[in-house]
């Protein structure tokens, strides 16, 4: 029997192993900031940080934080050298005109066509779209990063989403913390599983179509 | 060179009248012209449109607020058009009591109608919001093999706006991530009033390195502790 253990730092990590030197990566809030923390040693991305900055670096030492300096989410942080700052207009002309590589956003619900829910619960919860839509729409690669299950259990993998959406069909990736899948063709492809759940268990657990590739793989982060 | 006047914080909230249009610069607080705020909150007017990122920050646990969040707090706004106002829960309790108009916007898509009204643009089109609520009731354009959607310039009467450092001309240098929607909330309003850290004499500020020149601002006003 395969207990679930809700575990954010292995998504972290599996997004950190995408990226190559040279990446131009926009990194949510909340979840996906993590994945800068697990960055390979020797791979050398570049951040953007849509209130405008590139170069972002990590959070300052106590007691140097700069009022003008911070990411998306008003936290303090520093810039590393060879990064820049520029206008909000310019900011989202790096997001639209496809500068971005890889943008990796937070989930309500994700379907297996790539729809994207992550901005509103009508009645409940309305915290606006931010820069999320225009992330999703413009980047090259939009990787949708979530725990597996919502706490009630249920899958946050769908066959369609119910909620608003933030952007149709522009999901390629999805990590979450049983497995790495990718959006083809109406369907989540299974890439890897992570240890110690099994291609079996996520699609007994899984409210979606699946497909085991013939080249899916066990990964283990322990 | 035309000098601007540099003028109270109260004056230049007096500027602001009920009803008006009012872009304000400024995301989540940071680059946010807080002395005019103070001001205008102090004043009282009512039943502003607010143009601006978010509705910044107002945390009821610590009583910490910062940008426009004392006039969300006064119920001074009728209407925010906004891409965020998730950390603002009393733009959440006013929205749900029907008290204010919430508009939600892509960021990036407010800032392009921002730029429109103030660059002579008809609108932009993007792609923000296709298969989304954002495009519901607007024209869709489309050019070759894409579709876009028509968004529409959103000008204003008057910008408060924040910058780090300014000649007496009224040009304007802003600081690291301060300065994000600033530049263009300066070009869209027919009156530019732009809160500095700093007044500089004409020529100080090299000509290479205005980021916002000084024909877009009307009157200065110095920032709490500025020189």
């Amino acid at each position: 029997m395969i207990e679930y253990v809700e575990n954010k730092e292995i998504i972290a990590r599996r997004i950190a192993a995408i990226f190559k030197t040279g990446d131009v990566v926009n990194l949510g809030i909340g979840l996906p900031t993590l994945v800068a923390n697990y960055l390979p040693e020797g791979v050398t991305v570049i951040l953007q940080s849509e209130n405008g900055m590139l170069g972002l670096g990590p959070a300052p030492a106590p007691g140097e934080e700069d009022k003008d300096l911070t990411n998306a989410g008003a936290s303090p942080v520093t810039i590393l050298p060879g990064g820049c700052f520029f206008d909000s207009a310019t900011s989202f002309g790096i997001i639209r005109g496809g500068h971005v590589d890889y943008t990796a956003l937070g989930v309500l619900e994700v379907d297996q066509e790539g729809n994207l829910a992550n901005y509103k619960i009508p009645g409940k919860m309305v915290p606006g779209m931010g820069g999320a839509m225009d992330l999703v729409a413009g980047s090259r690669v939009v990787i949708a990063a979530t725990t597996h299950f919502e706490k009630s259990g249920a899958s946050k993998l769908k066959r369609r989403c119910s909620l608003p959406l933030t952007a149709a069909k522009e999901v390629d990736l999805v990590v979450t913390d049983v497995g790495y899948f990718e959006v083809m063709g109406g369907k989540f492809r299974l890439l890897e599983w992570f240890k110690p759940y099994t291609p079996e268990w996520i699609m007994e657990r899984t409210d979606a179509d699946i497909e085991v590739m013939s080249t899916c793989r066990c990964a283990d982060f322990e | 060179m035309v000098q601007k006047p540099i003028i109270s914080a109260d004056a230049a909230a007096a500027m602001v009248k009920e009803g008006m249009t009012l872009h304000v610069g400024g995301f989540l607080g940071c680059g946010s012209p807080d002395a005019v705020i103070a001001a205008l909150a102090a004043r009282g007017t009512r039943g502003l449109t607010l143009v601006c990122n978010d509705t910044a920050i107002s945390d009821p646990k610590s009583g910490r607020t910062t940008g426009v969040a004392p006039l969300v707090a006064r119920g001074q706004f009728a209407k925010v058009i906004v891409s965020h106002i998730g950390t603002n829960p009393e733009t959440q309790r006013q929205m749900n009591a029907g008290e204010t108009d919430v508009v939600l916007v892509p960021q990036g898509t407010l800032a392009e109608r921002v730029r429109a009204a103030g660059s002579g643009l008809g609108g932009v089109l993007t792609q923000t919001g296709l298969g989304t609520e954002v495009a519901e009731g607007k024209e869709k354009v489309r050019v070759g093999d894409r579709v876009f959607l028509l968004e529409l310039p959103l000008p204003g009467d008057v910008a408060l706006i924040k910058a780090r450092r300014a000649d007496r001309a009224g040009n304007l240098q802003y600081s690291k991530t301060a300065r994000n929607f600033n530049p263009l909330m300066a070009s869209a309003c027919a009156l530019v009033i732009a809160e500095v850290e700093e007044i500089v004499e004409i020529g100080q500020i090299d000509p290479d390195q205005v980021h916002t020149p000084s024909i877009f601002v009307d009157y200065l006003v110095m920032a709490k502790g500025g020189v």
